[in-house]
């Protein structure tokens, strides 16, 4: 018997290194297509800038660094926080904020329409949501700026109607740059509350009602609590995005309301400074991070309370 | 089986028809967007019977960083007269001597000798201009030979501006509005300039680039922008009007030079030498509105084009206008932490 059982531990043993020796191609190529490209970018935040772009090589600084949060005054040369940088995390972060809590407002109860109708159109009403995704994302944000531009579909409508005499200047604002990410990222709030909503036993509902719960107790107590990692996923598929939007603030802020993503690209482009493009797009990064550890200490959370 | 033979025929005469089109090689321009004559382009492709592929860029340091991070592609680039000492230095630019190209008699003496590239070594003038103040007289009325428009703007106009978001030229007009001298080091005066950049900033409603676009439409009723796009803007709209600011405005001129990695230098060159003819030099004026460096090219151009009021500066304003140079990289420094803080 401990022959065999020996045996059995030496194919077990084989069986293990066999499957590492299969997977060494692709761990290889992950970690070297998605650590390698972060390590350059770690790598270049902490190196000087050069004249007109790049690095320079060899060097060692923590000017990248510092000057994502700190400057130091061009006149007086005192170290002062970053008002511009700080100015534009806030405006990324708030924006973001509003983005899901209004792309939550609407799509709860679109995913809830979808989720109660009759299996066959269903799927129907899953595919008109799918639809903007065929259109490339730039044309999406183009079609938003005809609806709400001084000439646009909006104004033009509430002045004939006599409601405005001036129009609302909507293009070019914070408020623009919300239109726009509410309305791209919309689906992306709709699917994954729908996923559970779709898998929600409505005879709990029912049971609910039964015993005499109103409508807003079922939806707070039995509906919202099942659907919670729907929710969650969503919240963070449509916060992340926000948060390094670059297209839609670039076409409906006007080039003066930067996000984060616009700050990135000018410190590559007419910026010249890369240690700092470098150090706020990590920066970003562990923002993006932290939002994901919290995704994932709450998913597993209430997975434990009723899986 | 027929539509099969059909879709086959079609996609064979596709084919044949792209080989020969495109059988003598390619050209790949790099150069700002909404600025290249496409009849200018169509008539270089058939007389060389090269594919020519524009690509656009929107600022000169865009344009810089994209070349110099490589494998751009790119056999020809358009860069302003302040920025090609730069390309230069940097080791970018192909000496490619248009000067003893065949059609450098047309380039007007005054354009020979510039600063930026004496004696036209490196490059050849594409189109030249300044940058002012273009208005819609519907929505304000007064003096428009100002920066006071979009710096001090007057209260009709607070919140429809649209400033060009180029440093360059927009230090300029300010550096001048406060009496201070381009290249200035002076931080006093500096520390006022950003104030009033700063001031002045929220009564703005973009710092972008689509003026042909949205001056015409109402979306912006002032802006500090390039002549060109403003007299296209007027074209559209006989609302528009231009004023050059008398506090200071800066010319700029672009030249077309050949990169150092370009792998169609024979057909750059053509091009460079194209360009020069007075003839083809008007195609790309009448498209763009700017003037260009080429002798006997009005002959060519359109008739709204020779007196129009965005490109002949009227005498007594003429003095406020001056060419960018480039400023040392302290300078240049300083300017850059200024617009930064414009820009956030």
């Amino acid at each position: 018997m401990a022959n065999a059982e020996e045996t059995a531990r030496a194919a077990d043993a084989r069986d293990i290194r066999d499957r590492w020796l299969l997977s060494a191609p692709a761990l290889v190529i992950i970690l070297l297509a998605a650590t390698g490209p972060l390590f350059v970018m770690l790598a270049y935040s902490f190196m000087l800038k050069g004249d007109y772009g790049d690095v320079q090589f060899g060097t060692f600084s923590l000017d990248g660094w510092t000057s994502v949060l700190f400057q130091r005054d061009m006149f007086d040369d005192t170290l002062g926080l970053a008002d511009a940088h700080l100015t534009i995390f806030w405006r990324s972060i708030s924006l973001s904020f509003y983005t899901t809590v209004l792309t939550l407002l609407f799509g709860f109860p679109t995913a809830y329409f979808i989720a109660t109708r009759p299996p066959k159109t269903r799927e129907v009403w899953v595919f008109l949501v799918t639809i903007p995704f065929w259109t490339n994302l730039l044309i999406r944000t183009f079609a938003m700026q005809q609806v709400i531009r001084n000439e646009g579909l909006v104004n033009t409508a509430l002045m004939a109607l006599g409601v405005i005499k001036q129009p609302l200047q909507i293009m070019n604002t914070d408020t623009a740059i919300l239109l726009g990410m509410i309305y791209i990222y919309l689906p992306l709030m709709v699917l994954p509350i729908y996923a559970s909503m779709e898998k929600l036993d409505f005879r709990l509902v029912e049971a609910g009602y039964d015993l005499y719960a109103g409508r807003w107790q079922v939806l707070r107590r039995i509906i919202f609590p099942l659907i919670k990692p729907g929710v969650i996923a969503g919240s963070i598929l449509v916060f992340i995005p926000s948060l390094g939007a670059y297209v839609i603030p670039r076409v409906l802020g006007g080039g003066k309301n930067m996000m984060l993503g616009n700050l990135i690209e000018l410190q590559f482009g007419a910026g010249r400074n890369w240690p700092l493009g470098a150090a706020i797009s990590i920066t970003l990064m562990v923002l993006v991070m932290i939002a994901l550890l919290f995704y994932v200490r709450n998913a597993s959370g209430s997975e434990g309370a009723h899986g | 089986m027929k539509w099969k033979t059909t879709a086959a025929t079609a996609v064979f005469a596709l084919l044949a028809f792209a080989g020969s089109a495109y059988a003598e090689g390619e050209l790949n321009i790099f150069n700002w967007g909404d600025y290249t004559s496409p009849e200018m382009i169509k008539k270089f492709e058939d007389t060389y019977k090269v594919k020519v592929t524009i690509t656009d860029y929107d600022s000169n340091d865009t344009a810089l960083a994209k070349v110099r991070a490589g494998g751009h592609g790119f056999d020809i680039v358009v860069p302003s007269a302040n920025y090609v000492p730069i390309w230069v230095k940097e080791g970018l630019l192909l000496e490619a001597r248009p000067d003893q190209m065949e059609n450098f008699k047309n380039v007007d003496e005054r354009w020979v000798n510039v600063p930026w590239d004496p004696g036209r070594h490196y490059t050849v003038p594409w189109q030249w201009g300044l940058t002012g103040i273009g208005v819609n007289t519907k929505v304000y009325g007064g003096d428009i030979n100002t920066s006071a428009i979009f710096l001090d703007p007057p209260k009709e106009l607070v919140g429809k501006i649209n400033v060009a978001p180029e440093m360059n030229d927009v230090l300029f007009a300010t550096i001048k509005y406060l009496g201070g001298n381009w290249c200035t080091d002076d931080k006093e005066l500096l520390k006022k300039v950003r104030d009033k950049l700063v001031e002045a900033k929220p009564k703005w409603l973009a710092m972008d680039y689509s003026v042909t676009e949205k001056l015409p439409a109402g979306d912006y009723s002032a802006v500090y922008y390039w002549n060109g796009a403003i007299m296209r803007s007027r074209i559209k709209n006989p609302d528009i009007k231009f004023g050059y600011p008398k506090e200071g405005f800066p010319f700029f001129m672009d030249s077309v030079a050949i990169l150092k990695d370009a792998k169609n230098v024979d057909n750059a060159k053509l091009f460079m030498n194209f360009i020069m003819d007075p003839e083809n030099a008007a195609m790309i004026s009448a498209f763009a509105k700017y003037a260009n460096g080429i002798k006997g090219s009005k002959a060519f151009m359109p008739a709204d084009m020779k007196d129009a009021p965005e490109l002949v500066v009227p005498p007594e304003l003429e003095k406020a206008g001056e060419f960018l140079t480039p400023c040392s990289p302290e300078v240049q420094q300083l300017y850059t932490r200024i617009w930064t803080d414009v820009q956030k």
